[in-house]
């Protein structure tokens, strides 16, 4: 269970980039992570609440995209996606396969930010809105 | 409103990845061959550390090692009893040791040289998932199995199991006793790492050190180049 400390760097990471965007709000985070990077997907959902609140980044959604593993064959030379983790077996030709070109990822792909016009008039219907 | 999608493409782990760079390349450079031993709790790694340690030492090798629990001094203790100077990481409730826990510990370490050790081991925290995601620095990443365990831990475990550079059965003397299938072991192993250098081994009797010191020591040897 290292899933918080995980969302944890992701919050850091993503409230540094999100400084360059003063007022900018982060509306989601995008992940990629591999079927054998050890981590849970409905785990990191479920810590992402716990880490986010009460930061800058409270309310934003998380999305969690898979990434399947990716084989290099050295019998055929091929690469190749396999279903499951069960058996590092090339599909094509069956030999084992010792070399994963992909499945392995834990890392940010990008973040989605919502920036408000600038502009001072807006600015101020914005603070009478919310009085 | 403007959306705007600002691409990050950054690992997640980063700042570990790269102080585990950093190590690697101390311990490259100290020739010293960084082992990390990683297993479920009680699969035996402290017991086959015991004798790994014993037996190097009596071969007159430096030999030394971190070990890393949550609480409790009481492996460094046993281990300590090789003659190999050993210290405790305690991680107080992390169910793995990272990077920045492995620099600190050595940093900090009084009489130890990296450029004086010949083997240098980091027993991971009991836990056959989390240990798979933080890159210590090690040269060997070991992964442990008991029999009594049953063999379809690899199977169950595969992100562990796939990021070993070799693997380790052990308590091999009680093999009988528990129904111990090791053909299946095998082949389950060999189903998730292809092709990795698998030891039977028991720190009770013995069995398997010489194999498993031979291939060490000719790490070693690549590693000095």
């Amino acid at each position: 269970m290292h899933e918080l400390s995980i969302v944890e760097s992701v919050v850091d990471a993503v409230t540094e980039t999100a400084a360059a965007y003063p007022g900018a709000r982060v509306t989601s985070v995008k992940l990629r992570v591999g079927v054998l990077a050890a981590v849970v997907k409905e785990s990191l959902e479920f810590c992402w609440e716990l880490a986010t609140v009460g930061t800058p980044l409270a309310g934003a959604a998380l999305v969690v995209n898979t990434v399947p593993v990716v084989v290099h064959c050295m019998a055929c030379g091929r690469d190749t996606e396999i279903e499951g983790v069960q058996s590092f077996r090339c599909p094509n030709c069956g030999e084992l396969a010792a070399e994963l070109r992909q499945g392995r990822e834990l890392e940010i792909e990008s973040i989605e930010i919502e920036e408000t016009d600038a502009s001072p008039e807006n600015a101020l219907v914005q603070g009478q809105e919310t009085k | 409103m403007t959306t705007r999608i600002v691409e990050l493409r950054r690992g997640i782990l980063k700042k570990n990845d790269e102080l585990a760079a950093g190590l690697r390349e101390r311990f490259t450079r100290a020739g010293v061959l960084v082992l990390n031993l990683v297993s479920s709790p009680g699969t035996g790694k402290t017991a086959l550390l015991e004798l790994t340690l014993r037996r190097l030492m009596q071969a007159g090798a430096r030999a030394a090692a971190l070990v890393g629990d949550l609480e409790t001094d009481n492996d460094a203790r046993r281990l300590a009893a090789s003659g190999a100077p050993v210290r405790q990481i305690n991680t107080h409730g992390i169910c793995h040791l990272d990077a920045e826990m492995i620099g600190r510990h050595l940093d900090d370490w009084a009489g130890i040289e990296l450029e004086r050790l010949d083997y240098l081991f980091i027993e991971n925290v009991g836990n056959l998932v989390c240990p798979s995601s933080y890159d210590l620095g090690e040269k060997i990443r070991v992964a442990l199995l008991s029999v009594t365990e049953g063999e379809d831990k690899p199977l169950k475990y595969p992100t562990l199991f796939n990021s070993a550079d070799a693997a380790a059965i052990t308590k091999i003397d009680i093999a009988g006793p528990c129904g111990f299938d090791r053909e299946l072991a095998l082949h389950n192993i060999n189903e998730i790492r292809p092709g990795i250098r698998v030891f039977e081994t028991s720190a009770k009797s013995g069995v398997g050190l010489d194999e498993w010191l031979a291939y060490m020591a000719e790490q070693r040897k690549v590693l000095k180049g």
